[in-house]
């Protein structure tokens, strides 16, 4: 009997991160021994792709931009590939404490996919104004969708049980917001039980997110935009076979 | 009607229809996307060649001023060519997408095979 970290793969998408992405790559093999971590190259200008390599990932390294949602797909795949039985999405940008996959992978014991919300307790992340009602707004209503509290729908710290790795390597969206709103909505509606674990956030390395009005609400738009989408395709029925590799 | 805009109709149509037959015939068009043009050049043809078969089929769906379904049916082809190339673009978009995945797990793969080739050869050089 393997231990569940063994066959966990850390995918890493990375957009010209090449000041913090070995940083973390070590963190992650230091903090959770046994795992495997790919990085995803997606379409870096910079050396991103090499300083992943020298800190001991694996890279796939994408001929050009496809966002987020491309770059985890190719996660996906390689993990199908590979056997891997999990799949946990960190950021490359140092946000997400690796610490914390532990704990998400713990929960995978009993959910297909679990997300690791910066406001249910832990950390001292905080949004005001436009954004947070955009997120309020969006917790709510998908929270219904997965019979599960969630209070923080865009996080990009999340981790995938088998069943989840199987129906995304097919299905995971590629468009803007695809990746985190309408990701939930297809798991849910194919059946997967999705569950909330707090994690503490770290303050980003550089920059803080932006807090133009303006911006938020164009950021509203498009997120509810992507859920009346999300929500008028039709579900995607889950593959029975789950046996996945050795 | 003179003579000399009856004979601009008939060969503006001819124009057209001679274009899309020789592109599809060159291969330079697939039909799929050729069946719009060749549709509208065909309503130009009997029009230009039956100028009073617009005046009545204006008169039967009930259009006053026959120019007017002439826009109608132009603005209607060029709609639905326009949502066509959209579909087309986005089917485009997403294999484009898929073969770049492909191509970075190939291209990871291949790394993998080398790195584990180069180890095997390196003690056997003594």
């Amino acid at each position: 009997m393997t231990s569940p970290l063994a066959r966990t793969l850390v995918v890493l998408p990375a957009l010209n991160e090449e000041g913090s992405v070995g940083d973390v790559v070590r963190e992650v093999f230091a903090k959770l021994p046994g795992v495997q971590c790919l990085v995803v190259d997606d379409g870096s200008t910079d050396a991103t792709a090499s300083v992943a390599l020298q800190a001991g990932a694996a890279v796939a390294s994408l001929p050009f931009n496809l966002g987020v949602g491309g770059a985890m797909r190719v996660g996906f795949k390689y993990a199908i590939e590979h056997g891997f039985h999990n799949v946990v999405q960190v950021d490359s940008d140092g946000q997400h404490d690796p610490a914390g996959v532990a704990a998400l992978v713990e929960a995978l014991e009993r959910s297909d996919l679990v997300m690791g919300a910066r406001f249910a307790g832990e950390g001292d992340y905080t949004v005001k104004g436009p954004r947070r009602w955009a997120m309020v707004v969006l917790s709510t209503i998908l929270s219904r969708l997965a019979r599960t509290k969630l209070t923080d729908t865009t996080s990009g710290f999340r981790a995938s049980g088998p069943r989840a790795v199987a129906l995304f390597s097919d299905h995971y969206p590629a468009e803007y917001l695809g990746d985190t709103i309408e990701s939930l909505v297809i798991a849910a509606r194919s059946g997967l039980r999705i569950e909330q674990v707090p994690v503490a956030m770290r303050p980003r390395a550089a920059g803080q997110p932006s807090q133009n009005p303006f911006k938020a609400a164009a950021y509203l738009g498009r997120a509810c935009l992507a859920l009346v989408f999300a929500l008028m395709r039709p579900p995607i029925a889950l593959k029975e076979s789950l046996e996945v590799g050795p | 009607m003179s003579i000399a805009s009856y004979v601009l109709g008939v060969i503006a149509a001819l124009i057209t229809l001679g274009v899309v037959i020789e592109m599809l015939r060159r291969r330079q068009l697939r039909e799929r996307h050729a069946v719009w043009w060749l549709i509208a050049g065909t309503l130009a043809l009997i029009i230009g060649v039956f100028p009073p078969v617009l005046a009545w089929s204006a008169h039967l769906v009930g259009v006053e001023v026959p120019t007017n379904l002439v826009f109608f049916v132009s603005i209607a082809i060029l709609f639905l060519v326009s949502i066509q190339h959209s579909a087309e673009l986005t089917v485009l978009e997403t294999k484009t997408r898929v073969l770049a995945e492909e191509a970075a797990l190939q291209k990871l793969r291949m790394q993998e095979l080398e790195r584990r080739i180069r180890h095997m050869e390196a003690p056997s050089n003594d």
